[in-house]
C-alpha cells in the first residue's frame, strides 16, 4: 500500500503554462492579423494614389489628345484587393478595421468605374462594365453563386470591369448607387449591365452574350463617333 | 460576443494542452532519471518468475513468441513458462506440443472461455513470487525480464512493472501509424509510471508480484480489456505498479483497417466501461494523479477527439460542396487550381495556430518515446500515417464504442 499526495504546485504551474501559451497564441494571431490589415491599408493607399493620378492624367488628357492614354490608367490591384477583403472578412471575422477597409474600398471602386467609364466613352477604349450588388452577411447562395460567376467572366474577358457592392455597406455613395437603380434587398444578386438592372442569377452563358453584345454596342458608338 | 462553438473550441483545446503539458512537465521534472540501459543488466538476486502464455488460434506466432522467452536473459531453472491452449481451432496446439520435455515449460489445454479464464487457469499453476503473462502474438526481447526485475529489486513497494510494448517489423501505413502511435504511449506510460498512476498492464509482459492476485483476486472478464481493469483495481487499492521503458517487447499489430478497427473498439469500449464501473475513484485525492488527471484526461481526449473530428467534417463538407457549386457553375478550370501564391491567405486564426501546436505537442511526445527506446533523436515520418489515420478513423471506433456503450452491446474480440 502507498499513499499518493497531489501537487498542487504542479497543477498550477501547468495551468499557468497553458494560460501563457493560449495568450501568446491569441498575441501572433492579433499581430499577423494586424499585418494583413497593414497589407491591405497600403495597397488601398496605392490605388488611392493610382485613381488620383488617373483622374490628374485625364484632366490632362482634355486638352491632349487620346493617343496619350495608357493601359496604366486603370488599377491593377483593385480586383485583388477585393478578393483579400472577402477572405478577411471571412477569416478575421467582421472587425471595425475591415469593415472600414471594406467601406473604403467602395469607394475606391465607384471613383475607379465613373473614371473608367469616362475614359472609355471619350477615348472608345473596349472595356465593358458591371455594378454587382450582393448580401454578404445573410445566407444568399444565389449571390455566393453569382460571384463566382462574374471572377470567371473577369478571367475570360480583361476588359470586363467588375464592380461589387455589399448591399449593406453603410455609405452614401453606395446608398446613392442604390437609389439610382432601385435595387432592394429582396431582389439580390442584382446586376446593372450597360444600365440595364438585373435581377436573381444570371449564369455564365447568359451574361457572356450580355457582356459580347456590350462589346459590339461600344464597337457600333465608336465608328458612329469616328464617321461624325 | 463569442459563439458557443468558440467557447466550445477554447475549453476543449485549453484542456486538450493542459494535459499534454502536465506530461511534459513530469518529464522535464524526471528527466534525470530515465535511463535507457544497454548491454547486460544484472541483479543482486534472481528470484524466480512464472509467464504465462494464453493462446487461442496462434499458430502462426506463438513458435516465435515461445523461443524469444527462451531466449530471455535471465537464469533458465528462474523462468517457468505455462503454454494454455484456450480451446484453438487451428493448429496452435500442435505447436505447443513441440516444448513437450523442456524442464521450465508446461502445457494445458482447455474449453475456450476467454483471455481471462486462460490467465486465471494459469494463476491456479503458479507458485512463485512473480507472475506475468505474454499475448502469443508478442516477442520479448532478451533483456526484458532481467530489467523489469530491476525494479521490484529498486523498489520493494513496487507490486507491478509493465514494459514498452513497440511495434514488430513495421510495414504498411497502417502498421506505421500504430509505431508512431506506440511511441506515444511509451512516453505517456513513463509519465504514468513516474506520477504513479499506470492506467494499463499491457497483455504483452507485464509483470506482477502474485501477492496482487492473492490479495484481489484473479483476473475479470472486464469488457474484455482485463489488463486495464486489473491497473484500476491495483490502483483503486494503493497497490504501486512502475513502467520499465527500457524493457523492449515487440508485439503485431493489425495490418489492415478492419483488424484496427475491430481491436480499438475493443479497446475503447473496455476503457469506457471499466472507466463507468470505477467513477468512483475520479476526482478523489486520495488515489492521487490516477484519479485527479490520468482518468480525467481519457475522458477529455476522447470528447476532444469527437469534437475536432466534427468541426473537421462541417469544415470538409463545406470545402467540398464549394468546389462542387463551383465546378457546376463555371466548370472546370486548371487555372483554379493552380493559382499563384501569396503569403496574404496563409491562415494566421488563433484556432489555426492551437492546431498546429497540438499537432506539433503529438509528435514531440512520440519524439521523447522514440529516445526512450531507441536511445536517440528521430523525428519520423510515420507521424503523417498517424495523423491520416487516426484523424480520420479514431473518431469512428470511439463512436461506435459510445454508442455500444449506450446499447450495453459488447464488441467480438476479433
Amino acid at each position: 500500500m502507498i499513499q499518493k499526495q497531489i501537487d498542487w504546485r504542479k497543477y498550477l504551474i501547468v495551468f499557468l503554462i497553458t494560460l501563457g501559451i493560449f495568450l501568446t497564441a491569441s498575441y501572433a494571431s492579433n499581430y499577423f492579423s494586424n499585418r494583413k490589415i497593414n497589407e491591405l491599408k497600403s495597397i488601398q493607399d496605392k490605388i488611392a494614389i493610382d485613381i488620383l493620378s488617373s483622374e490628374t492624367q485625364f484632366s490632362l488628357l482634355t486638352e491632349l489628345s487620346c493617343k496619350n492614354i495608357s493601359d496604366s490608367v486603370y488599377s491593377p490591384e483593385l480586383g485583388e484587393l477585393g478578393s483579400k477583403l472577402e477572405w478577411s472578412r471571412n477569416n478575421l471575422g467582421v472587425t471595425p478595421e475591415v469593415s472600414y477597409l471594406r467601406k473604403y474600398y467602395s469607394l475606391l471602386q465607384i471613383k475607379d468605374y465613373l473614371l473608367a467609364k469616362k475614359i472609355s466613352e471619350r477615348c472608345g477604349v473596349k472595356s465593358s462594365f458591371i455594378l454587382y450588388f450582393y448580401i454578404a452577411q445573410e445566407n444568399c447562395s444565389e449571390c455566393e453563386k453569382e460571384s463566382l460567376v462574374l471572377s470567371d467572366l473577369r478571367d475570360k474577358y480583361p476588359e470586363l470591369r467588375v464592380y461589387s457592392f455589399d448591399y449593406t455597406t453603410k455609405l452614401g455613395a453606395v446608398e446613392a448607387m442604390l437609389q439610382i437603380y432601385k435595387i432592394k434587398d429582396t431582389e439580390l444578386p442584382a446586376l446593372v449591365l450597360d444600365d440595364e438592372v438585373l435581377t436573381g442569377f444570371h449564369s455564365v452563358e447568359d451574361l457572356d452574350a450580355r457582356i459580347v453584345k456590350s462589346f459590339k454596342l461600344q464597337e457600333k458608338k465608336s465608328i458612329n463617333k469616328t464617321n461624325s | 460576443m463569442a459563439s458557443i462553438p468558440d467557447i466550445m473550441f477554447f475549453v476543449v483545446t485549453f484542456l486538450a494542452i493542459y494535459i499534454q503539458i502536465f506530461f511534459l512537465v513530469t518529464f522535464m521534472d524526471n528527466r534525470n532519471k530515465l535511463v535507457t540501459r544497454r548491454g547486460q543488466t544484472k541483479l543482486a538476486s534472481y528470484p524466480a518468475v512464472t509467464v504465462i502464455v494464453p493462446c487461442w488460434n496462434e499458430e502462426t506466432t506463438i513458435f516465435a513468441t515461445i523461443k524469444s522467452l527462451l531466449a530471455l536473459n535471465y537464469p533458465k531453472d528462474k523462468v517457468n513458462i505455462i503454454l494454455i491452449d484456450d480451446g484453438s481451432t487451428d493448429n496452435t496446439w500442435e505447436v505447443i506440443k513441440k516444448f513437450v520435455g523442456h524442464s521450465n515449460i508446461k502445457i494445458f489445454h482447455k474449453e475456450n472461455g476467454g483471455k481471462h479464464t486462460a490467465l486465471n487457469f494459469g494463476l491456479l499453476h503458479t507458485n512463485t513470487e512473480f507472475v506475468g503473462c505474454l499475448d502469443a502474438d508478442s516477442l520479448v526481447h532478451p533483456e526484458c525480464l532481467v530489467r523489469i526485475m530491476s525494479y521490484f529489486e529498486a523498489d520493494r513497494d513496487t507490486m507491478a512493472v509493465v514494459p514498452s510494448v513497440v511495434v514488430y517489423n513495421p510495414k504498411n501505413m497502417i502498421q506505421k501509424a500504430q509505431a508512431f502511435e506506440h511511441f506515444i504511449t511509451v512516453f505517456m506510460r513513463k509519465m504514468h509510471g513516474l506520477l504513479g498512476a499506470v492506467s494499463v498492464l499491457p497483455g504483452p509482459f507485464s509483470i506482477y508480484k502474485k501477492k496482487v492476485f492473492d490479495d484481489l483476486g484473479p483476473y475479470r472478464q472486464a469488457y474484455n480489456v482485463e489488463d486495464t481493469e486489473m491497473a484500476y483495481r491495483m490502483q483503486k487499492n494503493h497497490y504501486k505498479i512502475d513502467d520499465c521503458n527500457d524493457a523492449y517487447v515487440y508485439t503485431n499489430m493489425p495490418s489492415t483497417l478492419v483488424k484496427l478497427y475491430r481491436q480499438r473498439l475493443r479497446w475503447i469500449y473496455g476503457i469506457i466501461n471499466n472507466i463507468i464501473d470505477y467513477r468512483d475513484v475520479i476526482f478523489k485525492k486520495k488515489y492521487g494523479d490516477f484519479s485527479m488527471i490520468i482518468i480525467p484526461s481519457v475522458i477529455i481526449l476522447m470528447f476532444s477527439a469527437l469534437y475536432m473530428f466534427g468541426i473537421g467534417v462541417y469544415h470538409l463538407l463545406d470545402f467540398i460542396i464549394s468546389k462542387i457549386m463551383k465546378l457546376e457553375i463555371i466548370g472546370f478550370h486548371l487555372s483554379n487550381y493552380f493559382s499563384h501564391f501569396d503569403m496574404f491567405f496563409v491562415p494566421a486564426r488563433f484556432s489555426f495556430i492551437i492546431i498546429l501546436l497540438v499537432y506539433f505537442f503529438i509528435v514531440l511526445v512520440s519524439t521523447l518515446g522514440r529516445k526512450m527506446v531507441e536511445d536517440k533523436w528521430v523525428i519520423s515520418f510515420d507521424a503523417i500515417y498517424f495523423f491520416l489515420i487516426f484523424s480520420f478513423f479514431a473518431p469512428f471506433w470511439l463512436m461506435k464504442a459510445v454508442y455500444n456503450t449506450i446499447l450495453s452491446k459488447k464488441p467480438v474480440w476479433r
